[in-house]
């Protein structure tokens, strides 16, 4: 009646294809909210990126241990109590650590206990894998996020403030262009990352479809 | 219209599993939490302590100890931080001699986007704000914001006057804003030009705080005693 478990192969594609084709934020656009919110510096973006990543990987693991004790009708409200515990943790650790970035990270640490990445994960991967494969892939989604949330931060630092990771680049005479760590300015630097992605994939999958063409019949 | 056939097909919950699970997480989720909370706890004190000192000795000028105290109906109380007593935490910094060097309070108003939190610095000695230290604001960024840097707006806090009127019942002069440049008066705020609405928050946070607290600090003066807990 049921399919056998399907377990995957730990292989290099479990890491990678988080951080590249399966990349949460340009290729599944999930997670929208702390992509905008808090990747106006670096910084943030690189501290809520780890916390993620954390989060997920914690939660994947947890999930992953007990997949043959959670019953499919509370599957969802485990994984969130599983998730909001992970979430607390880092909620303390970021306290501990430092309040400034507490107090930058606002609200969105909390939030994250609602990032449809981490839920998705869990669904998706972890409750049907073994716990490598799903440590593996959480780590793979995790450093993509944190990648992505890094290439927003950058690029919005750089132009909104003139500085990365706090370090002034420019000389005085440089005027920041405060509307990129405005919120609007994450939505340009969100639109402009994601055209070069389609761009550079699109240009991929044509080169490819040109390669099969050779082969096939011969043009 | 009913279906009876269908309903009793349905799969029954498997209800022990159920409980099993959701409990064996709900303690693993309480134990974590617990462990986390018990961990960290010490260090999240002394990163609030730090963050309070270190805006305390900068709108202080001259403190390197402290001690707590709250604003009360009655006077002024040392916080002993048993019981949470209603009133404003006044926070009075003492110099290497252990001498009162002045006291900060916490000032708050809506600010363009989100409410404004500052400390502030009252000296006794000049009845004057000597300090103001922003802790918290969503203002603009280079433009509101610059509430909390801009050096021509942070002048006007190194001697704000603050006296008392005679009744004791609030200041002598209200702490005002004015149009940027047009300060000239001991108690007026030069406002940044573009950032009216940042500026007019400030001088109304001041105002609301200091007219409760500073002619009751006046009053109470020795109730600071100094550094070692001790009257002078």
């Amino acid at each position: 009646m049921s399919l056998p478990a399907r377990y995957e192969n730990v292989t290099a594609d479990t890491f990678l294809r988080g951080l590249w084709k399966e990349n949460p934020v340009f290729v599944m656009l999930l997670g929208m909210c702390p992509v905008l919110a808090v990747t106006n510096t670096a910084i943030n973006a690189l501290a809520m990126g780890l916390a993620t990543t954390f989060v997920l990987l914690c939660s994947s693991a947890l999930v992953s241990l007990l997949r043959k004790l959670i019953p499919k009708q509370v599957r969802i409200a485990t994984y969130i109590v599983i998730i909001a515990t992970f979430v607390t943790m880092v909620d303390y650790a970021i306290q501990a650590i430092s309040l400034d970035l507490y107090n930058a990270l606002g609200a969105f640490i909390q939030l994250i206990v609602v990032n449809c990445v981490i839920l998705g994960r869990t669904e998706a991967y972890a409750s049907k894998q073994r716990l490598g494969a799903a440590l593996v892939n959480g780590l793979g989604m995790g450093a993509g996020f944190t990648l992505a949330l890094l290439c927003l931060g950058t690029v919005r630092e750089i132009l909104g403030a003139g500085s990365l990771f706090g370090v002034p680049l420019f000389s005085e005479n440089f005027q920041p262009w405060v509307v990129m760590i405005l919120p609007p300015g994450g939505f340009f630097v969100l639109g402009a990352w994601l055209l070069v992605f389609a761009w550079y994939r699109q240009r991929r999958e044509r080169r490819l479809l040109e390669q099969e063409g050779v082969t096939t019949d011969g043009r | 219209m009913s279906q009876p056939a269908a309903e009793q097909t349905l799969p029954v919950p498997p209800r022990l599993p159920m409980l099993r699970t959701l409990g064996l997480v709900a303690a693993i989720s309480g134990f974590l939490v617990v462990l986390t909370h018990q961990l960290t706890t010490p260090l999240i004190e002394e990163n609030k302590r730090i963050a309070i000192e270190r805006a305390l000795f900068k709108v202080v000028p001259g403190a390197v100890s402290r001690r707590d105290f709250l604003l009360t109906p009655g006077g002024i109380e040392p916080d002993t931080g048993t019981a949470p007593v209603g009133g404003m935490r006044i926070y009075a910094g003492y110099d290497e001699q252990g001498k009162l060097a002045g006291v900060a309070l916490e000032a708050a108003a809506q600010g363009y986007q989100d409410v404004i939190r500052v400390l502030y610095g009252f000296d006794p000695a000049c009845q004057c704000i000597r300090g103001v230290q922003v802790l918290k604001m969503a203002e603009t960024p280079g433009i509101g914001d610059k509430i909390a840097r801009d050096p021509e707006f942070l002048r006007n806090f190194e001697a704000l006057d603050a006296r008392p009127d005679a009744a004791g019942g609030g200041l002598a002069n209200a702490i005002v804003s004015v149009k940027a440049g047009s300060k000239t008066e001991a108690w007026q705020i030069d406002s940044i030009s573009g950032a009216t609405i940042s500026s007019r928050a400030v001088a109304r946070m001041l105002d609301d705080s200091a007219q409760q607290a500073v002619p009751v600090i006046m009053r109470h003066l020795e109730a600071f005693g100094d550094a070692a807990g001790g009257t002078p």
